[in-house]
């Protein structure tokens, strides 16, 4: 274990999270996300004393359908929306960074509170709950499914780094149901993404406003 | 046993998948509930069967079920079995539609309720609700409506975010371990064996976010926008399954999570969240009730509101729980008769509106009046099963020197009552349209809809169970609610 270069690495996915509020392009939003995922999957391996096969097995996965697979489905579903590729926020850029890095620092400062036992990487509980509340702020703060989708991949990547705290607790089956699940949500949500711009023309989802009492 | 009951329904599905027939297809769905009925009851009435013959099931093992899980998984195998024979009745009045992914789904669903009785690690648990979500998304856009699409983005939306904090809940718990220098495990039993030396701060963080992420899959208020949307545009049959089905599923994981935080000797803080909690979804409930035009909307309230009653009872803790654990039973068997009784009446008017739906009694003799039986069960009125779980929960706030929330929880009964009556007997009484109305595109092609035995005898069967419930108990479930009851009383 490299407690040092996990909170460097830590350090640069909470940089993400920034970059993921103040970009307009769907399009990099996506490809910051999943550099994101990726990076954690790759942290994983460093957070274990000794690598055996389905501690690599895990790790392989999650860069494989966080970083890849995930992406590829989402990129498909916006070229076939053919939506404006913009991100339409209902919070400003600078106003979201603003409130994601108030957010992260707050997460910060409480980490001496937050962390228990001395000897493992400092970041990782602030970071993971930083990173969840970044996501809420993603997916309240957008108006385009695709975009709120992309919030919940961030909350998701943020529940992911706690797990590293409990790699014995998470058998590896265990671990690939939970990729397996997000993998197919992420799945299915395109498809539905899919269907609300075949039929709204449109994927905002202020236009999802008929169900109301 | 257990392999068998989460395996068979799967195989099943995959041969869905597989039949070319659109009109053979759901005949698999009584056989393969049939099947999973009768080994529910062989696991529920002899445990000691549910390892055989592959896997010895031993306290280091991840499946095995508890008593509050036997009771669960009995009631919806006994709601879905009723249910599978009203769907091979209602997709025949939906032959334009390719039901595939339907019939596939429910079944998959199926088994995924078998694995969340049978988990008793909590991550493997988390893992098969997450599937509850996605194998029933689909269900939820049967339709292929505008109207189907928003409520199914909603419920994935809302759901998928819900189940995320529960995951992250489900962490903190198995963390709270390890401040006290423990080894952190997500197994029921090492949880429950440490629980008084987990530590308080993240044992109570994790409460609250499985709470909140358990607690959106059941529909508790405020986290409970997605149920009308998704109830009121799903065919009625989904909305029995729903209301019946996932919900209870949800209640059960939420019901481990109680057992391991009173356990840890945090019943006070537990218990009054959960009468706050409770009584909001029912106050919530009974808000949207007054003034619905929308009956299937009504339904869904109604399901918020015994949610409410489900959160309330488990937080009266002790007397309050035998009822509690029977409204499982009482409430997801009433459900069934509603949702299905209403499916008919949506599918014979074409509307869900009171505006056009009216006097279902002449049109719908039977199913008019299933649906006003239903109506007066599921508000607590004599002589049926909620009305003796109900009044067991009451009793057991006024036992337990609640009066307070006692008299909230009579008056938030009392307002349901009135707000739902107005609905249901618009629906029910008066004289029909001449001309059933045409209200969506989708809707048009099918055959008029006349009351059949498929369609009509389930529910019939549904509603004589409420029936016999409020009468009597019958003795090996009133075993089955004593045993969960005393399960979640001692901890343990």
């Amino acid at each position: 274990m490299m407690p040092d270069l996990i909170d460097a690495l830590l350090v640069v996915v909470l940089v993400l999270n920034l970059f993921a509020l103040g970009n307009s392009r769907i399009q990099s939003v996506i490809r910051i996300v999943a550099t994101q995922g990726a990076l954690l999957g790759a942290i994983t391996l460093l957070m274990h004393e000794r690598l055996t096969l389905p501690v690599v097995l895990a790790a392989v996965a999650a860069v494989v359908i966080k970083g890849a697979l995930i992406p590829a489905i989402m990129i498909r579903s916006l070229r076939a929306a053919e939506i404006k590729r913009e991100v339409e926020p209902f919070i400003g850029f600078l106003p979201s960074i603003v409130l994601g890095a108030v957010v992260t620092a707050v997460c910060l400062l409480l980490a001496p509170a937050l962390s228990g036992s001395g000897s493992g990487p400092s970041l990782v509980i602030p970071a993971s709950i930083a990173t969840v509340l970044v996501g809420f702020i993603l997916l309240i703060s957008r108006y385009k499914a695709i975009s709120q989708v992309l919030g919940y991949l961030v909350l998701e990547n943020g529940i992911y780094i706690f797990s590293m705290l409990l790699i014995e607790a998470i058998p590896l089956v265990v671990e690939m149901g939970m990729l397996l699940d997000l993998f197919v949500a992420i799945f299915v949500i395109s498809i539905i993404t899919n269907h609300i711009n075949q039929a709204f023309s449109s994927m905002d989802t202020r236009r999802l406003a008929s169900l109301k009492e | 046993m257990a392999l068998a009951l989460i395996l068979s329904p799967l195989l099943f599905a995959a041969i869905a998948a597989l039949i070319p027939s659109n009109g053979a297809r759901p005949i698999l769905l009584p056989i393969a509930a049939a099947f999973h009925l009768a080994m529910t009851i062989l696991v529920v009435a002899r445990p000691d069967l549910a390892s055989w013959p592959v896997l010895d099931f031993g306290p280091e093992s991840w499946l095995g079920i508890d008593a509050p899980g036997k009771l669960v998984l009995f009631v919806v195998s006994v709601l879905f079995f009723f249910c599978s024979i009203y769907s091979v009745g209602y997709l025949r009045y939906r032959k334009e539609r390719s039901n595939r992914v339907f019939v596939s789904c429910l079944l998959v669903f199926l088994s995924v309720i078998g694995l969340v009785a049978f988990s008793r690690h909590l991550g493997l648990m988390w893992v098969a609700i997450e599937a509850t979500t996605l194998s029933t998304a689909p269900l939820v856009y049967f339709n292929h409506s505008r109207k189907s699409i928003e409520a199914t983005w909603k419920y994935l939306l809302v759901g998928s975010v819900g189940i995320a904090l529960a995951l992250f809940g489900t962490f903190f718990l198995a963390y709270s371990a390890e401040p006290a220098g423990l080894k952190p495990s997500m197994m029921m039993g090492d949880l429950l064996g440490m629980a008084s030396s987990l530590s308080k701060p993240w044992l109570r963080a994790a409460f609250i976010l499985l709470l909140v992420g358990y607690g959106t899959k059941m529909g508790l208020a405020p986290m409970h926008t997605w149920k009308p949307d998704a109830y009121g545009e799903a065919p009625g049959l989904v909305g029995a399954v729903f209301a019946g089905g996932v919900t209870s599923v949800a209640f059960l994981a939420f019901l481990r999570v109680y057992r391991v935080c009173v356990a840890a000797g945090e019943g006070q803080y537990v218990s009054r969240v959960l009468l706050a909690m409770g009584l909001f979804s029912m106050a919530v409930a009974g808000l949207f009730m007054v003034g619905q035009r929308d009956f299937k909307r009504s339904l869904a309230y109604s399901s918020v509101e015994h949610m409410g009653i489900l959160i309330v009872g488990l937080g009266i803790g002790g007397p309050g729980l035998y009822g509690t654990m029977l409204h499982i039973a009482t409430n997801g068997l009433t459900k069934g008769v509603l949702f299905l009784s209403a499916g008919n009446i949506h599918r014979a008017y074409a509307s869900k509106s009171t505006d056009d739906v009216r006097g279902a009694m002449r049109r719908l003799p039977l199913s008019g009046a299933l649906f006003l039986a239903g109506f007066l069960a599921i508000t607590g009125s004599p002589p049926f099963g909620p009305f003796v779980s109900e009044f067991s929960i009451l009793a057991g706030a006024f036992d337990s020197r609640l009066f307070f929330v006692g008299a909230l929880f009579l008056l938030f009964l009392f307002v349901v009552f009135l707000g739902m009556g107005k609905t249901v007997l618009k629906v029910i009484l008066g004289r029909p349209p001449a001309e059933a109305m045409v209200a969506d595109g989708a809707e048009a092609q099918s055959a008029p809809y006349r009351d059949g035995l498929l369609t009509v005898a389930p529910v019939f069967a549904l509603m004589a169970l409420v029936l016999l419930l409020g009468i009597c108990v019958p003795a090996p479930l009133d075993s089955l609610v004593r045993e969960a009851a005393s399960s979640l009383e001692a901890g343990l």
